[in-house]
């Protein structure tokens, strides 16, 4: 394993100026490291969700510095971080969000398309692969909407795999499903960084969740309160 | 970033929408097809009317003006010299109709590169004798073959041919005339002249202008045979008519060319000015028409991709989570403008082309234009050209803004705002 953390936060504060100004992220500060599996945790509102959109290089408005694979993202232009985020980090978000207009084969294909490492041909495959590890093969060829809401969590985990990223994470991504569904989807998150050794960033209000994670960053009025090892 | 995956990306997006898209395309359809028909029939029409006029007429005319002379006698004597002198009365001299040295002047014309053509006319007041009664008319004598090339002469000649009129003592009468004296082709009419000669001149031909006035007051015969009714030799000319390759320099030509040859030159500008006028409002209406009909297909358009984007605020929030740069994104959205464009534009254009090949088969007869039996239209390439450029150029604009608002939607707002 290299010495470079995948991912390095310093200082990192937050304002909203909305009539008046409130400060959502207070010098938050977080260090992510190479096959960690690691949840950020806390109540509604505590700016978790916030500290995720910048620390995924969506958000760039705010203070301090983000440092992504030992290379400084902060100030870059839009369409660098574009290309970084299509390279090297994966997506999951709390309402699915597949693309209703392509295949379940072709959102997964998507991002590689953009990525354009390899042809066509090769990204199909690779996406049937990832795709396998979820068990949703036989849904390839059907449009999202024909699918309930733990498939189509799954298909998105699928695309977030498929340009093999540096890290994957994800926004509350079993919030919204039932328990069962819930507990697939970990298995799964799981499985990646134990098999594949894939680094993993999950946001979460749900304690048992945090708790099966290798690392619990606990949240609170914008500051990170304590690092909890669950293991 | 390859456009393939771009253009992929869009294509989904219309199928999406695909009845709001169709409805995008077929106005943009509607307007270029539209814009064609109505810049083909108007141009058509003004070809027509213009053709009426400014086809006949010669692009200059060298004619001898009946005036009095400038140069008084008064001037040459020395006993009042310079001074201003005041002459009452004054006639114009007896100078005659004819052009002097006619020969050398059409030789020189003919030479001259920006000259299509040359045609002598001669000019001749008669009085047809019809039972006891006298008609008034004017005898043009032409070259039948050198006016058909130049004016189009042949196409007004309804009944005979204008080669007939190469046999001396012939005549092509005008409708009108032809008319009035209940004339037929074949018959033998008795003309005297201004100076009081009598010929008999034999009808082989009639022609109809389209002007009804003309056709009442005018016939043509050959230049051989109006000489020889005056008693005039062979390069006895009162007008010199030119053809120019490019009549636009018909005002600068006439001026120079009549200080050298010393004769009055008319061009045709000068004498058909309002004709110009009403071709170029005519024109600059169906053009002002044609572009509102696009301009309107445009805003159908930015409404369209308007409503698409607010529809896809979650797809456009998605493609830019996983690395869709704002520039693709305002690219699927410009391509979707232009493709909508390019398939309306390219069968409004076909659409266009049948239209016009619809209205040209409507019959349209009219006494006035013997040679005309459907409606006017013109197929200049031009036009198809413009509106296929205005097309895009309308579709592109109409997608810019649209485009450009989809570029900077944040997807931290979409994603967090669910």
């Amino acid at each position: 394993m290299t010495a470079n953390p995948v991912l390095e936060a310093k200082s990192i504060s937050k304002y909203f100026y909305n009539a008046s100004t409130t400060q959502v992220l207070d010098q938050v500060s977080i260090q992510i490291n190479r096959g960690e599996f690691v949840s950020i945790m806390g109540k509604s509102g505590c700016g978790k969700s916030t500290l995720l959109y910048i620390l995924s290089t969506m958000d760039t408005d705010y203070e301090g510095q983000l440092w992504l694979d030992g290379a400084l993202v902060t100030g870059k232009d839009p369409a660098y971080l574009s290309q970084l985020r299509n390279e090297k980090i994966g997506f999951v978000f709390q309402f699915h969000y597949l693309l209703n207009e392509f295949t379940v084969l072709e959102n997964v294909m998507i991002p590689a398309l953009k990525l354009a490492r390899h042809s066509r041909v090769e990204i199909a495959e690779r996406a049937m692969e990832k795709l396998q590890i979820f068990d949703m093969q036989d849904h390839a060829h059907k449009k999202p909407n024909q699918l309930s809401g733990g498939q189509k969590q799954r298909v998105s985990i699928a695309r977030a795999l498929i340009n093999d990223p540096l890290l994957i994470m994800g926004d509350e991504p079993t919030g919204n499903l039932d328990h069962k569904n819930s507990a697939l989807v970990f298995d799964k998150f799981k499985e990646l960084t134990q098999e594949l050794g894939q680094t993993l960033l999950i946001v979460t209000h749900d304690q048992e969740f945090a708790k099966a994670t290798d690392r619990t960053i606990e949240m609170e009025d914008g500051k990170v309160v304590g690092k909890v090892s669950s293991r | 970033m390859s456009w393939k995956l771009i253009l992929e990306i869009a294509k989904a997006l219309m199928l999406a929408r695909i009845k709001q898209t169709l409805v995008a395309a077929v106005g943009v359809l509607f307007s270029i097809s539209m814009f064609i028909a109505l810049l083909g029939f108007m141009n058509g029409l003004n070809s027509l009317l213009d053709g009426m006029i400014l086809n006949r007429t010669p692009h200059i005319r060298f004619y001898n003006e009946i005036k009095p002379n400038p140069n008084q006698p008064i001037q040459l004597s020395s006993e009042f010299g310079p001074d201003l002198n005041s002459i009452r009365s004054v006639k114009p001299s007896t100078s005659r109709l004819a052009i002097h040295n006619s020969r050398s002047i059409i030789q020189q014309l003919e030479q001259d590169p920006r000259v299509l053509g040359v045609s002598p006319k001669l000019a001749a007041q008669v009085f047809f004798n019809v039972g006891t009664l006298d008609l008034n008319s004017n005898i043009n004598g032409i070259d039948g073959f050198k006016e058909s090339q130049l004016f189009g002469f042949e196409e007004y000649v309804i009944e005979g041919r204008v080669e007939d009129l190469d046999q001396l003592n012939t005549i092509i009468l005008g409708k009108g005339v032809a008319d009035r004296m209940m004339a037929k082709l074949g018959d033998v009419i008795q003309v005297t002249t201004a100076q009081g000669n009598r010929i008999q001149l034999k009808v082989v031909g009639a022609f109809q202008s389209g002007l009804g006035d003309f056709d009442k007051t005018n016939s043509y015969a050959s230049l051989a045979t109006v000489q020889k009714m005056l008693g005039q030799p062979a390069s006895y000319f009162t007008d010199i008519q030119v053809k120019l390759h490019d009549f636009n320099q018909a005002p600068l030509l006439a001026k120079e060319l009549g200080t050298i040859f010393e004769v009055e030159a008319d061009d045709i500008q000068t004498v058909n000015a309002q004709f110009e006028t009403g071709s170029e409002v005519r024109n600059i209406i169906s053009y002002a028409v044609g572009i509102t009909l696009l301009v309107v297909a445009g805003f159908g358009i930015y409404n369209i991709l308007n409503m698409m984007i607010y529809e896809k605020l979650d797809s456009i929030a998605i493609l830019k989570a996983i690395g869709f740069s704002p520039k693709d994104v305002n690219r699927i959205f410009t391509s979707i403008a232009i493709l909508i464009g390019l398939v309306g534009s390219s069968l409004g254009l076909v659409v266009g082309y049948l239209l016009g090949l619809l209205i040209d088969h409507i019959p349209f007869e009219t006494d006035a234009l013997p040679t005309i039996t459907t409606y006017p239209i013109d197929y200049n390439p031009k036009f198809y050209l413009i509106g296929g450029v205005f097309g895009l150029l309308t579709t592109y604009l109409a997608g810019f803004f649209p485009a450009r608002k989809a570029s900077s939607v944040d997807p931290v707002e979409i994603i967090r705002g669910k």
